[in-house]
């Protein structure tokens, strides 16, 4: 008994003590709060100009009013993010589905390694940003280029990790499937997929980072709709609480696609 | 204890003869032939990187032997054909399955009936006592029980041949014991055919019917020594000691 309560007072944040899940948890929630009040009060005590920076109360004015107001940039918000999904969610999705399949197979089969493994060294380093004017010139500036720019940018991490996977795969756990008498094909799927998992989705998770940053900046040169498109009307008009919004809205949706990705992953690999 | 140990008139199972092996010019197995009896429980033992897992590599045909042959019933060994399970040095449990599912693995390699598969595995989770991890990953078992689903795979497969390749290599000495007592009980249980590679000569006495003492490289077998000793072993006993004492004295290569 009084060793609890000892404990209980010791209860302060100290190296190596623990307090209860729910300071924690409010310590975060006071965490976010000083940075916008303070963000707040920087804009209300004049230190820094409101051309520069909007405050977080306008912020959610204009988030609220968004919904309804065109204005500025031509389009609702829930507009531009529906534009801009469709596109990301487009490459993204193609990715996926050649870019793991493909990487998985190059992984172990060697005639395939040998002969895609080439020209993917080589197309691998040109920065996927570099493919826009190129992708302007072939399919000006609608939904398929950018989903083809997307594409590209997701597609090489989904192939390089499923082939670093397969690689990866123990050689201990293949030769329990070979000496129980399976076949090549059959230790790929049943011994080769499994362990590579882990590493397809962190490679897809490379492909939703890497496809939502690419889109931004492919909306920013070649678009009329879109939340990157939006952030570029609120630099023409100099209205910095359209961009921050914006940047805002592009954060909060990359951070809840990565909340999907974690539940669908934790779903897959019960394991760990 | 059975007579059976006195007079063996069991059938020969796996014929071994004239096995030799070289990586490029290292010439690491030199003309090795013995028979395995159906059931028969055969210790390997030999010095250190004498090539003892090269052998058994060769018995489970992840590598192809330089000359010599594998046969078991009389048919070259084929691991599609033949039903071989091994128990590696390392973990190898599949992380993804679950305790009962890694049972499975093999058997579902085999296309077993359902029925069949789903008797083994009961049987398997009864006799090892592990029926409360069936749902369990192995990341969640600790070594032991994860070496125990490892040779509970291998003899759910209810082998031609089950191939162990140290497989308490890395465990305490309490462990040990109690695995060699698990393995010795499964296989009287199941009567598969074991070969057991170990560099632990009391191991050796303790489990075996039969002990290969393999010579340095290219190995040969220097002695095929039978053992008749009563189970359960008193490792302290006159008789056990002298054994292990012999073993001693010929794998000594200094």
């Amino acid at each position: 008994m009084d060793k609890k309560t000892k404990t209980k007072k010791r209860d302060k944040l100290g190296r190596g003590q623990n307090a209860s899940a729910y300071t924690y948890a409010m310590l975060s929630f006071a965490g976010v709060m000083a940075f916008l009040i303070i963000w707040q009060l920087l804009l209300v005590a004049g230190i820094v100009s409101d051309r520069y920076l909007a405050k977080p109360t306008e912020l959610v004015v204009l988030f609220v009013q968004k919904f309804s107001d065109p204005a500025p940039d031509g389009a609702t918000l829930l507009v531009s993010i529906w534009a801009s999904l469709r596109v990301s969610l487009t490459g993204l999705i193609l990715a996926i589905v050649i870019g793991v399949p493909l990487g998985l197979c190059m992984g172990w089969f060697k005639a395939l390694d040998r002969l895609v493994t080439p020209i993917f060294e080589i197309i691998r380093p040109i920065p996927p940003v570099s493919w826009i004017p190129l992708t302007i010139l072939w399919m000006g500036i609608g939904l398929r280029a950018k989903a083809f720019i997307i594409f590209f940018s997701a597609f090489i991490p989904c192939v390089i990790n499923s082939y670093t996977g397969v690689k990866l795969t123990n050689k201990t756990l293949i030769n329990v499937a070979r000496t129980s008498g399976a076949s090549y094909v059959e230790t790929f799927y049943k011994v080769a997929i499994p362990s590579a998992l882990t590493m397809v989705f962190t490679g897809i998770r490379v492909a939703v980072g890497n496809a939502w940053s690419t889109l931004v900046a492919a909306e920013m040169l070649a678009a009329s709709a879109g939340l990157g498109y939006m952030i570029l009307m609120g630099r023409m008009f100099a209205r910095a609480d359209i961009i921050i919004l914006g940047m805002l809205v592009i954060g909060a949706i990359g951070a809840f696609f990565n909340g999907i990705l974690s539940f669908v992953e934790n779903h897959v690999i019960k394991w760990r | 204890m059975k007579s059976e140990t006195v007079i063996d008139n069991r059938p020969v199972k796996v014929q071994v003869s004239h096995l030799t092996k070289y990586f490029g010019s290292l010439h690491v197995l030199d003309d090795v032939s013995f028979d395995i009896k159906k059931g028969e429980f055969v210790c390997v033992v030999g010095p250190t990187g004498c090539g003892k897992t090269t052998f058994l590599n060769l018995l489970t045909k992840i590598y192809e032997p330089s000359e010599g042959e594998l046969r078991i019933d009389g048919e070259l060994a084929d691991p599609k054909k033949h039903n071989l399970a091994f128990v590696f040095q390392e973990p190898s449990a599949l992380p993804w399955l679950t305790v009962e599912d890694n049972l499975r693995f093999g058997l579902k390699i085999k296309k077993l009936p359902k029925e069949e598969i789903e008797r083994r595995v009961d049987r398997i989770l009864k006799l090892l006592g592990l029926e409360e991890f069936r749902k369990a990953y192995p990341g969640q078992l600790s070594t032991s029980t994860e070496q125990r689903v490892i040779i509970g795979r291998a003899f759910a497969m209810e082998p031609d041949l089950l191939l162990m390749d140290e497989p308490y290599g890395q465990m305490d000495i309490k462990l040990r014991f109690y695995l060699e007592d698990e393995v010795l009980r499964l296989w009287r249980e199941i009567g598969t055919t074991v070969v057991f590679i170990t560099h632990n000569i009391e191991e050796a006495v303790y489990l075996s019917e039969k002990v290969l003492i393999l010579s340095n490289k290219p190995a040969t077998i220097k002695e095929e020594l039978k053992n008749n000793l009563p189970y359960p072993r008193d490792i302290a006993s006159r008789e056990f000691v002298e054994m292990r004492k012999h073993i001693t004295e010929q794998i000594k290569w200094w």
